[in-house]
């Protein structure tokens, strides 16, 4: 790509989009993607804290049988939900589209800003007014049906927090879509003179496939959960058996979304991984087409297969099994993107850099992940597994220790573009290490115990001694090695908290390319100026053109 | 393998329970199967990965590396050979999902019920349990729904016997079915695995196998107080399986409904204003009846336990009722 782009005068005043304008009403109100894209992170993070210390107080419960905390049941039941429900709705369906994405979309296609800037705007404040909403059900009711809402417990018994969570989700979802839009259009629209379909990074086509998800899929759960909404608010029968409704309808609906946004959340940490294997091994991505390719059949079929969350619910065996086939069907796209990632490493130059250690971390625990998937794929096994923590296990390490630890790999790949900052090396190392491990003992454990049949959502297990001692006994130590384990990872949560903030106040000056990346985001001042570049930016060649340009050869 | 050195005489392993059904036997070779797919596709991946990692680590700034983009047979090879293994898989867990599937002839057909927070098993003879026996190597069915006794409206339960590896969602207003062909005697757990509220986690109870010349007899058995038991502690044993200890404490504090320490002989206030002595009599017709009379202070939630409790039940549990009097 071209490195014509001329940031000398902006960078010669030393005028950023941080320091361009200031007040906290130029951030509010703001319409750069930039600004915007800092404030979702900044929210996003906020609401990971508090998600996250609801699963410590969920874990540290679990340490004894009859519960270690003295919560009452009910009390568990709302912190696994909140745990669940913000760590969906406000963490990880936003997560690295709005913010690392809206940060860096415009950026990689050398363009100001995005197609719609104030509707990107509207999408933010869309997202803060959803949180006041959640924010207003953990204040002022409760909330005790987990995250799935499943009726007839959410219509007919559950607290009152229903509605007051439901709409919140509602209005989320609009959030979500007017993302989707913005980033479709933006990509058809606004690529600098070029930047050619084969020549966008891949992290832009995983953000492309994303939206379209975001478009097509959230309307469903918004009018369910609108349905939801009425029948509880005023007794029209849709799911409840009671008022003649159809219990296994609602979740129909509510997995027709739930599963495509999976890989909402599942296809952005693939786009990360592809930039930072390629920049940090200083290597052509190994099959560029297939895996940008494989993103838009993940999406595709990933429409198709919302039924395996059903196999034991009721639905009809024929439907079952075409789900189970379906299922192994995506199974296909994402194999082919680990192999890549991995075949890209061959005869590199690697180094062992922060974003490189969260890599290595994701394709081990993505392949965890991904693998223990065919155990619930596959019908018989899913009878046995289903519901149990074996299920926990399994979405953890995909959502978690592969979405989650590649949105970490983001962050420390582009802080210093987005802070203008580098962070201190050595903690980042040990910070990573802390959390791999952490995450590895709290979630590893969970596979045995949902193997020998510990089923999720239990406040307490000590009932289960008075008919089998010995299950007792092991349930017992799996769940208190994976408390230990939460911890450990808390504390390495905690570690990169601090070194980051610090890095803003005390870090060093970061270069504009300190990786030698050869995408556009790495051809302009860090951090960026207002308009992102001081002209247009003109594109010759792909973004990983490694070794024949290489800015790190001298 | 590892597993099977691993494996006790019952079938259990590291990874599984002990083995006490048709289907068990049926799943754990797949599970085994897929195991070790797993394993394989691991260490592949991640050895690859270390390797690389290792042998190409940057010895220093500025190296050059290949221009590799590609290699066409290899990709069509990772794409050939998963494909493969994910339709045996795929096949294999079909065609045990087709046993889970269709019921033989001949079975013991028993009805099940789930309530918020209990189980009941009603057999062909009409005894109701609030445990599952059932006879060895004899194929049962289970024919069940979710009922609520409670002004709340029912909601969805699920049945789970780990050592059997089945389970089946339970629904209002319709009717599931489960079946299995028990193997192995002895006591293992039922779980609930549909999220179902308060007493969710407590809504567990044994499944006893049990030889076949002794099933008639453990039936019978239900209606008596165990062997060495007095009537009240049979009663504290069936308060607790019966789920009522979800809401009920026994020592004075206060849970969804009213603590039983104390209350037989004491003076009940109701919403309706009226007032009455807790004695047998109350005592009966409150767990058969719950909203005729309720305790002001207290909620209109208890299911009623009518059809659910055979006679003798019914006394062993008010006589440890009347034995937390003060």
């Amino acid at each position: 790509m071209s490195t014509a782009a001329q940031t000398d005068t902006a960078h010669a005043a030393g005028t950023n989009y941080l320091n361009a304008t200031k007040g906290l009403k130029s951030w509010i109100f703001t319409l750069d993607h930039k600004r915007i894209g800092i404030m979702y992170l900044i929210s996003i993070l906020l609401f990971f804290l508090v998600g996250g210390l609801l699963a410590l107080g969920v874990r540290a419960h679990l340490f004894s049988p009859e519960g270690a905390t003295g919560m009452s049941n009910d009390t568990y039941n709302q912190a696994f939900t909140l745990h669940g429900a913000i760590m969906t709705f406000l963490f990880i369906v936003p997560s690295i589209p709005a913010s690392i994405g809206n940060f860096f979309l415009p950026l990689m296609l050398g363009a100001k800003d995005v197609a719609f800037p104030k509707l990107n705007l509207a999408s933010y404040h869309l997202y803060f007014l959803g949180a006041l909403f959640f924010i207003a059900t953990i204040v002022f009711t409760g909330l005790d049906t987990g995250w799935t809402f499943y009726a007839p417990f959410s219509t007919d018994r559950a607290m009152n927090g229903v509605i007051l969570a439901t709409s919140g989700a509602f209005i989320l979802g609009f959030s979500s879509i007017l993302t989707g839009v913005n980033f479709i259009v933006t990509i058809h629209k606004l690529r600098a003179p070029g930047l050619t379909w084969r020549r966008l990074p891949l992290f832009v086509w995983s953000l492309y496939a994303t939206s379209i998800i975001y478009v097509l899929a959230t309307p469903v759960v918004g009018i369910t959960l609108l349905l939801l909404i009425i029948e509880r608010a005023f007794g029209v029968g849709i799911f409840d058996p009671a008022l003649g409704g159809d219990p296994v309808l609602f979740q129909h609906f509510f997995w027709f979304y739930s599963h495509p946004v999976v890989y909402v959340m599942i296809l952005p940490a693939f786009g990360v991984i592809s930039e930072l294997v390629t920049i940090h091994s200083r290597k052509h991505i190994f099959g560029y087409n297939a895996i940008a390719v494989s993103s838009i059949a993940i999406a595709f079929i990933g429409f198709l297969v919302w039924g395996h969350h059903m196999f034991v619910s009721g639905q009809s065996g024929l439907s079952a099994a075409v789900f189970s086939f379906l299922t192994f069907l995506v199974a296909v796209p994402t194999a082919i993107k680990v192999f890549s990632w991995v075949a890209t490493m061959y005869k590199g130059s690697i180094v062992y850099n922060t974003p490189m250690l969260y890599t290595f971390s994701f394709l081990f625990l993505f392949s965890i992940g991904g693998l223990t998937g065919l155990f619930l794929g596959a019908l018989a096994t899913d009878v046995h597994l289903h519901d149990t923590y074996f299920v926990v296990a399994h979405f953890h390490y995909v959502m978690m220790g592969s979405v989650f630890i590649g949105f970490l790999g983001a962050i420390h790949h582009w802080w210093p573009k987005m802070t203008g900052r580098m962070y201190n090396e050595t903690l980042g190392r040990i910070a990573c290490g802390l959390v791999f491990v952490g995450f590895n003992v709290t979630f590893f454990t969970q596979f045995v115990l949902g193997t020998q049949g510990m089923p999720r959502r239990y406040a307490t297990y000590h009932e289960v001694g008075d008919i089998e001692p010995q299950l007792l006994e092991m349930f017992t130590l799996l769940h208190q090695i994976s408390t230990i384990g939460s911890f450990i990872m808390a504390a390495g949560l905690f570690l990169i908290l601090f070194y980051l903030l610090a890095s803003v106040f005390k870090g060093d000056k970061a270069p504009d390319n300190p990786w030698g990346g050869l995408s556009l985001e790495w051809a302009t001042a860090s951090p960026p100026i207002e308009h992102n570049f001081e002209g247009q930016p003109v594109v010759r060649r792909g973004p990983y053109e490694f070794p024949e340009i290489d800015p790190m050869i001298k | 393998m590892i597993n099977t050195l691993l494996a006790n005489a019952n079938g259990a392993t590291f990874w599984l329970p002990v083995q006490a059904s048709t289907f068990a036997e049926v799943h754990d070779p797949l599970f085994y199967f897929i195991y070790w797919v797993c394993v394989v596709s691991f260490v592949v991946v991640v050895g690859v990965m270390a390797y690389f990692g290792v042998k190409y680590k940057r010895k220093q700034e500025g190296e050059r590396t290949s221009g590799n983009r590609g290699n066409f047979a290899l990709e069509v090879g990772w794409i050939a050979v998963p494909s493969v293994f994910l339709l045996i898989i795929f096949w294999w867990g079909f065609q045990g999902f087709v046993m889970y599937q269709t019921p033989p002839a001949n079975t013991l057909n028993v009805r099940v019920t789930a309530d918020t927070w209990s189980w009941s098993f009603r057999y062909p003879d009409g005894t109701v349990s609030s445990e599952l026996i059932v006879p060895v190597d004899q194929p049962v069915r289970l024919t069940m729904t979710s009922e609520s006794g409670s002004a709340q409206g029912a909601v969805i339960h699920s049945l789970f016997i780990p050592a059997f590896r089945l389970k089946r969602d339970v629904l209002p207003d319709r009717y599931t079915v489960l079946w299995f062909e028990a193997t192995r005697e002895g006591t293992y757990t039922l779980f609930c695995t549909e999220y179902c509220g308060t007493g969710h986690s407590e809504m567990n109870v044994p499944v006893h196998v049990v030889p076949s010349d002794e099933f008639a007899e453990r039936l019978a058995a239900l209606d008596s107080a165990p062997d060495g038991m007095t009537t009240a502690e049979w009663g504290q044993q069936l308060f607790a399986q019966q789920g009522c200890t979800a809401c009920h404490s026994v020592d004075g504090s206060r849970l969804i409904g009213p603590t039983m320490q104390g209350l037989y002989g004491s003076t009940r206030e109701f919403t309706d204003g009226s007032t009455r002595v807790a004695d047998e009599n109350y005592l009966r017709e409150s767990i058969l009846e719950p909203s005729a009379l309720i305790n002001v202070g207290y909620q209109n939630v208890m299911p009623s336990y009518a059809g659910r409790l055979t006679d003798g039940r019914l006394d062993a549990i008010i006589a440890y009722i009347e034995s937390l009097a003060d």
